[in-house]
C-alpha cells in the first residue's frame, strides 16, 4: 500500500467535507500521480477519403454510439422543443437489437438514479420500463470482511427510492420505441467509423467516413461510442486511465430466502460484492474481483461458484489486532463525544443457485478524459468518462451528461449560435466536470482502500465506515450523492 | 476586456486615409493596433475568444430589453423575426450571425474591408441566414446619410471605446433608428477601476488582450453615454454591469458598471 491511495482518499475526503470545487488541482495531481497515462497522439487528417465519396449527406447532430446514453442522447434532443428541427442521425456498430420479452432477466441491469429515471420519465421511455418491470431499491446494506463496521442507508434519510434496477436491454427497447416516433432521427446500424475528420472550427463542418463507403457531415458530432471512443481519439485529446487488474462478474442469482427491495454489497480483501434486487427471490450479482480469480471462477462448477459466493458473503475474515485496538479507541473516542458508535443490521441473504447461462465477466478499469469538448464536438457517457461499478454509477453519470448538454444546446440554439459552438459546449463541460471528478474520484478511492488487506488500511476502512455510520450529515451526503440528488 | 470592432490591415489603412476628408468617427491609429487579428476572428481561442463567450450575455440583454418595451416574440425559434436590426461595427460578424439566426433582418456595418470580406465567408457556412443577413463597409456616419429612420434596433457592442467623436457616432446610430426604436450599448467605463483591470489587468499583467488594445482617453462613463444619448433624443432604460472573469473565460452581469456595462436606450417620438 503506498501513499499515494491515501492521499487520493484524503483529497476525496476533503472534497466530500467542502462540497467541492476541486477539478483543476485534483487533474493535474492523478495526471501527475499515475504512471500509466495515455496520451492520444493529434487527429491525422486524411482529406483525400472524403473527397473520393461522393455522397456526403448533412446532418445537424451525428452521435456515434448507440448505447444506452447515445440512444437516450438522440431521443432526448429530438425531444426538446428547441431542438425539434435539427437533422440527427444516430450511428451504430452493432445490430438492430430485437426486443423479446422474456420471463427470465437478463444478466446486465444497471441501477438508475432518480435523475436518470427523470431524463427518462421526460422523453416517454419510462412508461414502457414501468408497464414491464424494475425494481426500486429502499434500503442498502453495505459492510467489511473484517469488522462488523456496517451502513445501512434506508428510507429513514430518504422518502423515495435510493436506486431503481433496469435490464439494459429492456431501457434500450424502452428508449428505441421511443425514438422510432422521432422524424427528425434516422439510425444506421452495422455503422463501423472508417475515419473522422474534426472541422475544429465554429461553422464548418465535421466529417465521418465508415467503412461501407458511407460519409456523413455535421455541424456537431457527439462522441457516445464508450470507452475505446474513436471520436476521443480524433479530438486527440489526453486521456487518463488505469486497469484495476480485475473483472466484474455479472450473474441472475437465486436467494434461499426471500428479501425486499434491499441491496447489498461487501467489501472483500480482493475486491467487491454486490447484489441488487429484481424480484423477492432473485438478484443480480456484480461482483468485482482479480482477473486471475474471475477466470477461475468462470470455468468452475455452477455448485462450486455458489459455495465461492457464499463464502465471499458469510466468511469472517480474521481480524487484526492492530484492527481491533484501533476500532476499540475509535469507539472509546466516540464514547466521549457521546456519539452512538453500533448499528443494528439485517443478516445477508445465502445464494441457492444461479439462472442458467446467466455466468459472465466484464474488464474493469478507470479512464476520464481530460476534455470533453472542441469546437464541433462532444463526448459523453463511457466516452469521457469510465468508473468501476463498484458504486453503480457508470450509466448515472452518462444520461447526468445528457440532461445537461441537451439544455445547454437547446440554449444555445434559441440564442442564435451555432450548435457545435464552444461557448455553450464549454458549459456543458464545465458543469460536469465539476460533478463528474469527485464522484470518479471517489468511487477510485473507495476501490483502492477497500482492495487491500494492509493492516493500517482495514483500520482507516473500518474507521471509515464506522465514521460514516455515525456522522449523519456525512451520511447523508454520501447517500445524496449516491442517488443523485446532489447535483445532475 | 473589450475590444475594436472595427479592424483594418495595413494595406486597407491608405485607402482609410485618403477617403478621410469629411468628419469621421473611424480612428486609422484603432484600425492599425488590430491589423494582425482578422485571420483569428472566427477562432474562440484566438484574441476575439472574450467577444465570443459575451454572446450569450448580450443577446439576452437585447431580448430582455426588447421584452421591456412591449415586443412580443411570436415564434420560438425565431424571436426575432420582423425585426430591422443594425449591428454598427460588426466585425467579423460575431454577434451578426446568431441575431440573424433567431430571425432578425440584420444588416452589419463595418468600416473595414477586411473584416467585411471575412464576415461574407463566414456567413457562407450557414445557409440558414442567407437571405436576412448582409454587410456593408462603411462608417456609420457615411452609411446614415443615405438612409434614415430604417431600423427597429441598433446594437453597437464593444465600439464606442474605439471611435474618435463619440457625439456624431451616437447621432449618426440614432438617425437610423425608426422612433420608439432601441439602442444597444456595451462598452468599458472610464474610472480608475477600468484603467486598473482594462488596461494594466487585461493587457500587462493578464495578457489576455494584446498591449496597446484600448486607449484609456477614449473611454466614456455610462453617465457621459446617457448624456449623449439624451442629446440626441433618446432615453436611456438600463444601465448593467458586466464582468470578465478571466479564468473561466466567462462573463457574468454584475450591479457595478465600473468596469463594462451594457444599455438600453430608446428613440423619442419626436423633439
Ligand atoms: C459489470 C458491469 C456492471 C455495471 N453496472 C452498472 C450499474 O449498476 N449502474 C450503472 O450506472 N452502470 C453500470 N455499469 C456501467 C455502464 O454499463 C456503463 O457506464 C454504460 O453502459 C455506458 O453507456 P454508454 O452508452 O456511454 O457506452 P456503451 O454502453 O459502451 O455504448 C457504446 C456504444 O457505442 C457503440 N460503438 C462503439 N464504437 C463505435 C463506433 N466506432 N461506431 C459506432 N458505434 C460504436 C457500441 O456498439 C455501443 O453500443 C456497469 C458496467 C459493468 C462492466
Amino acid at each position: 500500500m503506498n501513499y499515494l491511495h491515501i492521499s487520493i482518499n484524503v483529497i476525496v475526503m476533503a472534497a466530500i467535507y467542502t462540497k467541492y470545487s476541486l477539478p483543476n488541482n485534483t487533474l493535474s495531481f492523478i495526471t501527475k500521480a499515475y504512471k500509466n497515462t495515455i496520451f492520444f497522439g493529434p487527429n491525422h487528417i486524411v482529406r483525400n477519403i472524403f473527397n473520393q465519396k461522393t455522397n456526403n449527406e448533412a446532418f445537424d447532430i451525428i452521435v456515434v454510439g448507440g448505447g444506452m446514453v447515445g440512444t437516450t442522447l438522440a431521443c432526448a434532443l429530438a425531444n426538446n422543443k428547441c431542438l425539434q428541427s435539427k437533422k440527427i442521425l444516430l450511428l451504430e456498430a452493432g445490430n438492430k437489437q430485437k426486443y423479446v420479452s422474456n420471463d427470465q432477466y437478463s444478466n446486465r441491469v444497471v441501477a438508475l438514479n432518480k435523475y436518470s429515471k427523470l431524463l427518462l420519465s421526460n422523453i416517454g421511455a419510462w412508461k414502457h420500463i414501468q408497464s414491464h418491470r424494475f425494481t426500486p431499491i429502499v434500503k442498502m446494506q453495505i459492510w467489511d470482511a473484517y469488522s462488523d463496521a456496517m451502513l445501512t442507508f434506508n428510507d429513514d434519510y430518504l422518502s423515495q427510492a435510493l436506486a431503481y434496477i433496469v435490464e439494459n436491454d429492456l431501457l434500450l427497447h424502452a428508449v428505441h420505441t421511443q425514438l422510432s416516433k422521432k422524424k427528425s432521427v434516422t439510425i444506421i446500424n452495422n455503422a463501423k467509423v472508417e475515419h473522422i475528420n474534426l472541422s475544429n472550427n465554429i461553422g464548418i463542418d465535421s466529417n465521418i467516413l465508415l467503412k461501407s463507403g458511407e460519409n456523413f457531415k455535421a455541424k456537431l458530432l457527439i462522441g457516445a461510442d464508450g470507452q475505446m471512443s474513436k471520436v476521443r481519439d480524433a479530438m486527440g485529446v489526453k486521456y487518463v486511465d488505469w486497469d484495476y487488474d480485475q473483472m466484474g462478474i455479472v450473474a441472475t442469482v437465486k436467494l434461499c430466502e426471500t428479501i425486499e427491495n434491499v441491496a447489498w454489497q461487501r467489501f472483500l480483501p480482493n475486491g467487491t460484492i454486490a447484489l441488487l434486487p429484481l424480484t423477492n427471490s432473485l438478484c443480480s450479482l456484480v461482483w468485482c474481483i482479480t482477473t486471475e480469480e474471475a477466470k477461475r471462477l468462470l470455468q468452475i462448477s455452477e455448485e462450486e461458484f455458489i459455495d465461492n459466493l457464499n463464502d465471499a458473503f458469510l466468511k469472517v475474515y480474521p481480524k487484526d489486532e492492530l484492527v481491533k485496538c484501533g476500532m476499540q479507541a475509535f469507539k472509546k473516542l466516540f464514547e466521549n463525544f457521546q456519539l452512538p458508535s453500533a448499528v443494528s443490521r439485517q443478516l445477508q441473504p445465502s445464494i441457492a443457485g444461479i439462472v442458467d447461462g446467466s455466468r459472465a465477466a466484464f474488464p474493469l478499469g478507470f479512464g476520464h478524459a481530460l476534455h470533453y469538448v472542441q469546437p464541433g464536438v462532444a463526448l459523453v457517457g463511457d466516452a469521457a468518462h469510465r468508473v468501476n461499478p463498484l458504486a453503480g454509477q457508470g450509466v448515472n453519470l452518462g444520461f447526468g451528461d445528457v440532461t445537461v448538454l441537451v439544455e445547454v444546446l437547446a440554449k444555445a440554439v434559441n440564442n442564435g449560435a451555432l450548435i457545435g459552438d464552444t461557448t455553450y459546449l464549454h458549459n456543458y463541460e464545465s458543469i460536469r466536470l465539476k460533478y463528474n471528478i469527485p464522484t470518479m474520484l471517489t468511487i477510485d478511492a473507495l476501490h483502492r482502500l477497500y482492495k487491500t488487506t494492509a493492516s493500517p488500511i482495514i483500520l482507516a476502512r473500518s474507521l471509515g465506515l464506522q465514521l460514516t455510520n455515525i456522522v449523519k450529515p456525512l451520511k447523508n451526503f454520501l447517500i445524496k450523492h449516491a442517488a443523485g440528488t446532489e447535483n445532475i | 476586456m473589450n475590444f475594436v470592432l472595427s479592424i483594418s490591415t495595413t494595406v486597407n489603412l491608405k485607402e482609410n486615409e485618403s477617403a478621410k476628408s469629411k468628419s469621421t468617427t473611424v480612428d486609422t491609429k484603432e484600425l492599425n493596433k488590430f491589423s494582425n487579428l482578422c485571420q483569428n476572428w472566427w477562432n474562440p481561442n484566438g484574441e476575439m475568444g472574450p467577444l465570443h463567450t459575451m454572446n450569450p450575455l448580450r443577446i439576452q440583454f437585447i431580448k430582455d430589453g426588447l421584452k421591456n418595451v412591449g415586443f412580443v416574440e411570436n415564434s420560438p425559434n425565431y424571436p426575432f423575426k420582423g425585426l430591422m436590426l443594425l449591428d454598427v461595427g460588426c466585425g467579423g460578424g460575431i454577434l451578426s450571425e446568431p441575431l440573424a439566426r433567431i430571425g432578425a433582418n440584420v444588416t452589419g456595418l463595418d468600416a473595414s474591408k477586411e473584416l467585411v470580406a471575412i464576415a461574407n465567408e463566414h456567413k457562407k457556412l450557414d445557409e440558414s441566414i442567407s437571405s436576412n443577413l448582409s454587410y456593408v463597409n462603411k462608417s456609420v456616419e457615411e452609411f446614415s446619410e443615405e438612409t434614415t429612420e430604417k431600423y427597429d434596433v441598433v446594437v453597437a457592442s464593444e465600439i464606442l471605446e474605439h471611435v474618435i467623436d463619440q457625439s456624431l457616432f451616437l447621432k449618426s446610430c440614432v438617425k437610423l433608428l425608426k422612433p420608439k426604436g432601441s439602442i444597444f450599448i456595451t462598452t468599458i467605463n472610464k474610472n480608475l477601476i477600468s484603467y486598473l483591470a482594462g488596461i494594466i489587468g487585461a493587457e500587462y499583467i493578464l495578457q489576455v488582450l494584446p498591449i496597446g488594445t484600448h486607449d484609456w482617453n477614449k473611454f466614456i462613463s455610462p453617465e457621459d453615454t446617457r448624456r449623449l444619448l439624451n442629446e440626441c433624443n433618446c432615453n436611456t432604460r438600463l444601465i448593467h454591469g458586466l464582468l470578465y472573469n478571466p479564468m473561466t473565460y466567462q462573463w457574468s452581469w454584475t450591479p457595478l458598471k465600473s468596469i463594462n456595462y451594457a444599455l438600453h436606450a430608446v428613440k423619442n417620438e419626436c423633439l
